[in-house]
């Protein structure tokens, strides 16, 4: 999968993903229509189909709001790339089927605009304007279970009486 | 084997015999909570193709975010929430009046110790401060436990705080876990459990023990937690008459590490715009500028902030400039201040004294700020955007910091009124 980069730096927290007087909405495509308002009023408008987010550590920090992954996901960002990721936000993710791939090392070495490609069979993320390559940190088999069925909610109707069952 | 009280809890939740740091555990729910806000996304669980909730009396439902409804989009959402609280027969519903969902649980009596417990808010680590295992999740793993009560953890390491020393006046439990915020960073406990131990915490009332729980998930805490003891006790009695287990960590389990603080020689903390760990002593931010004074919130909204402010503000006016907004965080506790006539000290010197509710904390709700406006607040997070316009400036402080500021028309040192 290969993507346009948008580029941030640390911290990015879940109030200037989707700040809170927004969180009366349900709908993902108006959550998609505010998203990034605080860093960027016209990132909703600039942002394309199958482009990717790259940060830097602590992406999603704050609060549990599952918003801010729908948001994203809503615009059509594919995967969100960062060293690092809060925790809540990390789980929100996964269970909505938003990719997120945390790779070490990327500071100063993505640019704005660059394209990237991710292969997360491999392991391996690959700037194509730079030519370098980074690795991916595994996730969990758990998680990739979960991923790989479509999110939580897929993963629940397909195990349910096994996990009721415990 | 020696375990940690973060282990431990999530050893019986999950019917184990042991488990260490790193396992991922199933663990059946004791109290699930959401609220206004994020109720609505959370009850997503009929999609998995399910009709009732597992367990109804271990549900609580709290309205405190935009109380009363601000919008007809809140008062939709409101909507919303009380037919599925008359669907699901869900008895344990605290409707627009009562308060903010984190104080409103242990006041209520629905937080007990050796639990598990698992909120649709960020700060649900609270309630660590009675020896229970709360920690935020999302809609969707929301969506999971109301459909089967239980959730999967990865069991986390531990951060033992061993804080020592005797506070000096006018330095509360909020600087404390200010500068502990500012030394490990925003990210210095991703994954973690915090646990507060010391003789420090041990002299801490619950209320105070609450503010260093909550403030757990601002350095990343998966939950923030201090032992049981005749305090946690005392704090029950009355409220709930459920039997509990208190888990302590044994002396020789393996936690991550151990970070020492003694706090005598403490100033007031302040934690400056746009993160929760860019920390400065007072003396540093003195004389900054502000337009208005927030105090309350699930944080810094309880009886003994308002008596620590009402103390600084009685007799006094606060400075013109200044709109003041005192927020209590929960109907118990507006009630004792007016009893003990706090609110009129506050309405005197020219407060607003406003429902128990988030008030402008996620600047989702009333007392918002403008374009280039700046709030000091008793609350926890200042990130960009949180209390209004992404182009306003937040500060965050104790309530006597707030008080001695509200007072001056700028940041001020309260051990200088
Ligand atoms: S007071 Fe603030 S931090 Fe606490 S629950 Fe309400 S919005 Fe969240």
């Amino acid at each position: 999968m290969k993507g346009k980069v948008w580029k941030f730096g640390d911290d990015i927290d879940t109030d200037i993903i989707i700040p809170g007087r927004y969180l009366v909405l349900r709908d993902e495509k108006e959550l998609a229509a505010c998203v990034m308002e605080g860093y960027d009023p016209e990132f909703a408008k600039k942002v394309k189909k199958g482009d990717i987010m790259v940060a830097g550590k602590n992406f999603g920090c704050g609060s549990s709001r599952e918003h801010a992954p729908i948001a994203i996901k809503g615009a059509g960002i594919f995967a969100v790339v960062a060293e690092s990721f809060a925790r809540i936000f990390y789980r929100n993710s996964i269970n909505i089927g938003l990719p997120l791939i945390e790779a070490k090392n990327i500071e100063g070495h993505i640019s704005q605009g660059d394209i990237i490609e991710i292969n997360i069979d491999k392991g391996i993320l690959k700037d194509l304007d730079t030519n370098e390559e980074f690795e991916i940190q595994p996730l969990p088999d758990f998680m990739l279970e979960i991923m790989k069925e479509g999110g939580l909610i897929n993963y629940l109707k397909n195990h349910l009486q096994e996990i009721k069952e415990g | 084997m020696a375990m940690t009280m973060a282990e431990k809890i999530l050893v019986k939740a999950s019917g184990n015999k042991e488990a260490e740091a790193g396992e991922i555990i199933m663990a059946n729910i004791d109290i699930a909570m959401t609220h206004d806000l994020t109720g609505p996304l959370s009850v997503e669980y009929y999609k998995i193709g399910i009709k009732k909730v597992w367990d109804p009396e271990k549900i609580v439902i709290v309205f405190d975010h935009q109380v009363p409804a601000d919008s007809i989009d809140a008062a939709n959402n409101h909507m919303f929430m009380r037919k599925f609280v008359t669907e699901q027969g869900i008895n344990n519903f605290y409707d627009i009046r009562e308060g903010v969902c984190h104080q409103v649980l242990p006041e209520k009596g629905h937080i007990i110790p050796g639990e598990v417990v698992v909120g649709t808010d960020s700060h649900t680590c609270t309630h660590g401060a009675l020896g229970a295992f709360a920690t935020g999740i999302g809609s969707t793993d929301m969506a999971m436990v109301f459909a089967t009560g239980k959730l999967w953890f990865k069991v986390p390491e531990t951060i033992k705080f061993d804080i020592t020393g005797k506070l000096p006046d006018n330095v509360f439990a909020k600087d404390v876990v200010l500068n502990i915020i500012g030394n490990i960073g925003a990210d210095g406990a991703t994954y973690k459990a915090c646990e507060f131990r010391g003789e420090t915490t041990r002299n801490m009332s619950i209320s105070d023990r609450m503010v260093l729980c909550n403030m757990a998930i601002e350095m990343g805490g998966k939950t923030g937690l201090v032992e049981p003891d005749e305090k946690t006790i005392n704090y029950l009695k009355g409220r709930s008459t459920k039997p509990y287990e208190t888990m302590k960590t044994d002396n020789n389990a393996s936690s991550l590490e151990t970070i020492h603080i003694n706090v005598n020689q403490l100033e007031p903390q302040i934690a400056c715009p746009h993160n929760v760990d860019n920390v400065k002593p007072v003396s540093e931010v003195e004389g900054t500028y502000i337009d208005q004074v927030f105090l309350g919130s699930c944080t810094n909204g309880r009886l003994n902030d308002l008596r620590v402010a009402a103390k600084i503000l009685k007799g006094k006016d606060i400075s013109k400039n200044i709109r003041m907004l005192v927020i209590p965080a929960s109907r118990e506790i507006y009630t004792k201040a007016m009893d003990e006539g706090l609110l009129r000290i506050f309405i005197d010197s020219g407060a607003l004294v406003c429902n128990p509710c988030c008030g402008p904390c996620l600047g989702g709700h009333i007392g918002l700020v403008g374009p280039g406006e700046v709030s000091l607040s008793t609350s926890n997070r200042n990130f960009k955007g949180r209390q209004g316009s992404s182009d306003a400036e937040v500060y965050l402080s104790s309530a006597a910091v707030a008080a001695a500021s509200a007072i001056k028309g700028k940041i001020t040192d309260p051990r200088t009124i």
